[in-house]
C-alpha cells in the first residue's frame, strides 16, 4: 500500500486521474472507469446539444468519482475563466483543470494567459489545477498564483508519445509545494510507471486508455503501472552506476 | 426579438426568459448544464425570472465526455 495523496485537503488513494474524452460509447467508458480505479475523473464544457442521449454526469457518479470540469478548447483567459465559471454553475464543484492553449497544432499552454486566467480564477475562490508545459518557471509561477496543483505535460495531448523531458519534470517535483499531477502524453503503463517514479504525485490519462484497443484491459494495465511506479519511488531506487558492482560476495582465492 | 444564442440567431417573442427559451430548445433537464447571458453566468435558481431582450448573446453550456 503506498501514500495517500491529496489536493486542496482531499484525500485520495487512487494516484490516477480518469480523462473520460475518446470512448466510443459510455458503457465502455464506465467499464474502464472502474477498472481504472480513479476518484477523480475530467469532463469537458460543450455548446448544448438537445437531441444528445445519456449522461456521463450518470456514469461518473455510478463510479463514485469526483466530476473535474476543464476549459479544454478555451485560447485566452478569458473564455477559460468564464467557461471555469459556467462549469462551477452546472456542476456545483468549484474545482477546475484550467486549460488556455495556444494553438490547435501542438496543444501547448499558452504561458501568459494561462497565469493570467490562474490568478483570477483563485481569487474567485476555485481550486485550480492547471494544465502546463514542462516547464519549471511556469509551474513555480502557478504555484505563486495560488494554485492547488501543477500538471505538467509529458508530451502533447492525444501523441502518446510518453515523458519527453524526464529531467525537467524530475525539477519541477523537486521545486514544487503542491502536487504534480503529470496530464498529457502517456501512451501505456510504463509511461505512467516512470511519472510516478519521477516523483509526480499522480497522473491523468486519457486517450491512452480510451483510444486503446481494449480500453478496459488498458485501464487496469496502465492502474498497475501507475502503482508499480509510485511503490518504486517510495520504496528508492538504487543509484545508477556506470561499472559493475557484485552482488555476491568475493570468491575466496586459495592461490 | 433576436437573440444570438450559441452562435445561431434567433427570432423570439419579446416576453421570452431564460426558462422558456430552454425548453423551447428541448432543455428541459438542467442538470449539467450552464447559461451564460453576455458573458455573466446566470444563477440556475433565477432562470425562471430572467427576461431575455433584443440584442443578447446567450452561451449554454453541458457537460459531455472530455480530457
Amino acid at each position: 500500500m503506498t501514500e495517500k495523496f491529496q489536493i486542496a485537503g482531499r484525500i485520495f488513494e487512487s494516484r490516477l486521474l480518469f480523462g473520460t474524452g475518446g470512448f466510443t460509447s459510455l458503457q465502455v467508458m464506465g467499464q474502464a472507469l472502474s477498472e481504472s480505479e480513479s476518484q477523480i475523473a475530467t469532463v469537458a464544457m460543450r455548446r448544448v446539444d438537445p437531441l444528445a442521449r445519456g449522461s456521463i454526469l450518470d456514469v461518473i457518479e455510478a463510479a463514485g468519482c469526483d466530476i473535474l470540469p476543464n476549459t479544454a478548447g478555451c485560447y485566452t483567459a478569458a473564455d477559460a475563466v468564464l467557461t471555469a465559471q459556467m462549469a462551477r454553475e452546472a456542476l456545483d464543484t468549484n474545482w477546475i483543470k484550467l486549460e488556455v492553449i495556444g494553438d490547435d497544432r501542438t496543444l501547448f499552454p499558452d504561458g501568459p494567459e494561462l497565469i493570467r486566467a490562474a490568478r483570477q480564477l483563485v481569487e474567485e475562490g476555485f481550486v485550480v489545477l492547471p494544465y502546463c508545459n514542462d516547464d519549471p518557471i511556469l509551474a513555480r509561477r502557478l504555484e505563486d498564483a495560488g494554485c492547488a496543483a501543477v500538471m505538467p505535460l509529458g508530451s502533447p495531448i492525444g501523441s502518446g508519445a510518453g515523458i519527453r523531458n524526464p529531467y525537467n519534470i524530475a525539477i519541477i517535483v523537486e521545486g514544487a509545494s503542491v502536487p504534480v499531477v503529470l496530464d498529457a502524453g502517456i501512451g501505456t503503463a510504463s509511461d505512467a510507471a516512470l511519472a510516478m517514479e519521477l516523483g509526480c504525485d499522480a497522473v491523468l490519462v486519457a486517450s491512452a486508455i480510451s483510444k486503446a484497443k481494449d480500453p478496459i484491459g488498458m485501464a487496469r494495465s496502465i492502474r498497475l503501472g501507475c502503482e508499480a511506479g509510485r511503490l518504486s519511488y517510495e520504496s528508492g531506487r538504487i543509484p545508477q552506476r556506470l561499472y559493475a558492482l557484485g552482488s555476491s560476495p568475493p570468491l575466496e582465492l586459495d592461490d | 426579438m433576436r437573440l444570438v444564442v450559441n452562435g445561431a440567431t434567433r427570432e423570439l417573442p419579446e416576453t421570452v426568459t431564460l426558462n422558456s427559451l430552454l425548453s423551447e430548445m428541448g432543455i428541459d433537464q438542467p442538470r449539467g448544464i450552464a447559461v451564460a447571458v453576455d458573458g455573466e453566468v446566470v444563477a440556475r435558481g433565477t432562470w425562471d425570472r430572467t427576461r431575455l431582450r433584443d440584442g443578447q448573446r446567450i452561451k449554454i453550456l453541458r457537460a459531455v465526455q472530455g480530457g
